[in-house]
């Protein structure tokens, strides 16, 4: 797409200058949905795989709705975290269990024991990561499959790991995938490619949750002022036709 | 018209007392005009309308929005999340300043070709570039909003320009941000700004409307209107033309908004502002890019400022610059090539604007910076004075007349 | 001298006027149609968001209150009154003759179980809070709570006894989830 370089996103996006391992994501394009199967695997590799690290804090476990649980199911998913709430009438702060209404509860209690925790490198938080960077889905994709051994003569740093996609290649995340780091209860093979994509594309949909209903009130919408634009033009030419 | 036969009952009652009927008579429905108008023509109306639309969702948007360092982000999300229908308000808001900005840019390049900035429209022209500077405000301080990364680091390199000038800078600086860096008095003042200075443009875009129609729109000859042969009522004919307009606009604006919503913007604005860490690329958006490689292109700070500023500024002195006394480029055939190369001059500097201030952007920012003054300060006034006045169709009605004939001589030939 | 001339040619043309107003009628309809729905589009955005009517649930454990004590929580951002009643409260509250209430109702129809009387903690007069709450509150005159804004007396089955206010406290829905457990929403 040749019009895609005026746009300021993709002109200075922070990747490396790899080309990126593109992929057919079912959300791209003017009729994009998203693979509610795949969106569910990916909640599962975020939460035993990612959320060790990172939170996703934008997103409420009501929300998981979205991806196809039933109430009681996000009650359940939500009993499994605990929050702090409070203070009670003894004026003291209390863990209770999370609620749907409640965030995604994330693995640190504030930034500085997540950088503490993790060498000095903070693990974002993942809520808007595909909205973040430039093509974040393919970016993504291609960061979690991207890890390679240092290559020779190239000066590695201490605690840091080697990704061709990752501006600069020295990330401080270690690969976190590999072939059946999850075992998914639909059956579906647990490869490598295939966890990125489902936690990419889970990620995609906690980046742009209304990604659904936009494209198709778009669709009706684009619909609805081209007809009433031809209407328009007919209207214009009849009342215009008398003039010279 | 028999306006005094139409007149009865209440609406005649009001208009006595309070002559609004007249008014919108007079302004919007027999108001004449010059009946040869181009489709350039449709861009003050559209702009008119993506003002009211901004100002519609930005009321909207500000009844969920939180002006505060701690809590500006999340809010933003929240309306994209939680708020019925808030991401279509936002995203609307978001590439409505976009529009907002290639409506208006067309529309000043419009009356750059036709030279209608010329006697005796100079005031409208200049409220007009009034109009340019409050929206340029007005969608800087809207862009610091969200409180991503490209907000804050924006905010803080546009406002450190002022540093730049001698003495008074830094105090000015600290000023402007209300501490000693961008921080929540400033997002707070911003966002007051923000939604203020819509309403100054409400009623600079008044006075525009009353200089425009003291003479009426110039048109495409850029000859004066002659008789009532040459306009026609505005209603209901560039009524309709308008609506037929509005109708394309919406279709790409709708486009953009549902599937490109963050086409125009930057990815890094999606990251909580971290003042510890400034992004790799720090890019303003698209439309101050050609203000922004200007500023670049200077390697003297100061100089570099005055010039981004400047290079608005000097279209306050158009009117006095060209005062060829032929308006339309159409029949200015040295005046039409540098107006087109100008036009791609504008368009390069938006484009190194965006690349890394380094290298060969460096030179291209420089001489396409020449070439944007020397059109206004050097060339105008050149060929004001030694372009020859070639000969100009009679009146209105005979150039459209004699274009239809050209036209139909053409497709005879072939 | 144009427009009369137009004007004529308009007239002239039957057909084509009809057509034209057909065109005009039913593009003015669909712009006008889209016009409404975006603007009920845009207005639904001041409607409760997602978060909001998320909070619109909320579990309050009653094994905490002594009988004649009363508990005050939140719920939609206003006060709810539970009341664990003691017998006598309870008798008084079922023994008044229901024809002599200016808002009808029994005490029956106005809780869950007889013990537990739950309201909501706002004058149905104009929206203050009544007294009676907490220990040394004036209880008005008939034992339940009593707004200080214009002098509204409520009974301790929450009905209104006298003073302004029109009707009864609100009951809001409620449920036991079990015997020590109400569900408010």
């Amino acid at each position: 797409m040749k019009v895609m370089i005026l746009s300021p996103a993709l002109i200075s996006g922070a990747t490396s200058d790899v080309k990126l391992m593109e992929q057919k994501w079912p959300f791209k394009g003017i009729f994009g949905r998203f693979d509610e199967s795949s969106l569910q695997r990916g909640f599962q590799v975020y939460r035993e795989v990612c959320a060790a690290c990172h939170g996703i804090r934008h997103i409420s476990y009501r929300d998981l709705k979205g991806i196809g649980y039933t109430n009681d199911e996000i009650k359940v998913i939500a009993g499994d975290y605990e929050v702090v709430d409070g203070p009670n009438d003894e004026g003291e702060m209390f863990d209770r269990e999370a609620l749907p209404s409640d965030k995604f509860v994330g693995p640190y209690e504030n930034d500085k024991i997540a950088r503490l925790a993790n060498n000095g490198a903070y693990p974002p938080d993942l809520s808007l990561i595909v909205k973040a960077r430039a093509n974040g889905a393919d970016y993504l994709y291609s960061l979690l499959n991207g890890y390679k051994d240092y290559p020779e003569n190239f000066e590695a740093s201490e605690g840091m790991y080697y990704n061709e996609f990752y501006p600069g290649y020295q990330i401080a995340m270690p690969s976190p995938l590999m072939d059946d780091i999850v075992e998914y209860s639909d059956g579906t093979e647990a490869t490598q490619e295939q966890v990125a994509k489902d936690v990419t594309s889970f990620l995609a949909w906690t980046a742009e949750p209304e990604l659904e209903e936009r494209k198709s009130l778009g669709v009706k919408t684009l619909f609805f002022l081209i007809l009433l634009t031809i209407m328009l033009l007919g209207v214009k030419r009849k009342i215009w036709k008398d003039v010279e | 018209m028999s306006k005094d036969t139409e007149k009865k009952g209440i609406t005649s009652w009001i208009d006595e007392r309070l002559p609004v009927f007249t008014f919108i008579n007079h302004n919007l429905r027999d108001y004449p005009t010059p009946k040869n108008l181009n489709y350039f023509w449709n861009f003050g109306s559209l702009a008119g309308v993506t003002l009211v639309i901004m100002i519609i969702t930005g009321i909207l948007l500000a009844m969920q929005y939180t002006a505060d360092t701690d809590l500006a982000f999340d809010s933003v999300e929240r309306i994209m999340r939680d708020v019925n229908n808030g991401w279509l308000l936002r995203y609307i808001h978001m590439n409505g300043a976009s529009m907002f900005f290639i409506i208006v840019y067309i529309h000043i390049f419009r009356g750059l070709y036709y030279g209608s900035y010329k006697y005796p429209r100079e005031i409208l022209w200049m409220l007009g570039v009034v109009i340019l500077l409050l929206m340029m405000a007005t969608a800087f301080m809207g862009y610091v909003l969200p409180w991503g990364q490209m907000s804050f680091w924006g905010a803080t390199v546009i406002t450190n320009l002022f540093s730049a000038f001698p003495v008074v800078g830094d105090y000015i600086v600290t000023f402007l941000w209300g501490g000693f860096s961008v921080d929540n008095p400033t997002l707070t003042r911003f966002f007051v700004l923000h939604y203020l200075l819509p309403f100054a443009i409400v009623g600079v875009v008044a006075l525009h409307l009353v200089a425009l129609h003291q003479f009426g729109s110039n048109n495409p000859t850029g000859i004066d209107v002659k008789s009532d042969g040459d306009t026609i009522p505005f209603h209901p004919y560039y009524t309709v033309k308008d609506y037929f307009g509005l109708g394309v606009y919406l279709i790409i604006f709708a486009a953009l908004v549902f599937f490109a919503p963050n086409f125009l913007g930057h990815p890094d604005n999606y990251i909580p502002a971290n003042p510890l860490q400034t992004p790799a690329h720090i890019v303003p958006e698209w439309y101050f890019l050609p203000f922004y490689a200007i500023l670049r292109a200077v390697p003297d700070k100061l100089m570099g400022v005055l010039l981004m500023f400047a290079a608005v500024a000097v279209l306050f002195l158009l009117p006095w610059l060209d005062k060829h006394r032929v308006r339309s480029a159409q029949f200015r055939p040295y005046y039409k090539q540098f107006y087109w190369l100008f036009f791609v001059d504008c368009m390069i500097l938006g484009w190194v604007g965006a690349m890394p201030a380094e290298g060969i952007y460096v030179t291209i920012s420089r001489a396409a910076s020449i070439y944007y003054f020397a059109f206004f300060l050097v060339i105008m006034p050149i060929l004001s004075r030694y372009e020859k006045i070639g000969e100009l169709p009679s009146s209105i009605s005979s150039a459209v007349l004699s274009d239809k004939f050209d036209k139909g001589t053409e497709s005879y030939a072939k | 001298m144009k427009k009369t001339t137009i004007q004529a040619k308009k007239e002239t043309s039957k057909i084509d006027e009809e057509k034209r107003d057909f065109l005009f009628v039913t593009t003015a309809g669909l712009a006008i149609a889209g016009g409404a729905a975006t603007a009920i589009s845009l207005i639904n955005t001041m409607n409760p968001a997602k978060d909001v009517l998320a909070l619109s649930t909320t579990e309050v454990d009653l094994s905490p209150v002594e009988e004649g004590q009363s508990l005050t929580v939140m719920w939609r951002g206003k006060p709810i009154f539970i009341r664990h009643r003691s017998q006598e409260e309870i008798d008084s509250a079922s023994n008044v003759s229901i024809e002599n209430l200016k808002h009808k109702a029994t005490d029956d129809s106005r809780v869950e179980n007889p013990k537990w009387l739950v309201v909501v903690g706002v004058c149905t007069h104009l929206g203050c809070v009544p007294l009676g709450q907490k220990i040394g509150d004036s209880k008005g005159e008939f034992g339940g709570w009593f707004c200080p804004c214009h002098g509204s007396h409520y009974d301790t089955s929450g009905r209104i006894r006298k003073g302004p206010a029109p009707l009864n406290l609100e009951i809001p829905p409620y449920k036991f989830v079990s015997d020590d457990i109400i569900k408010i929403g």
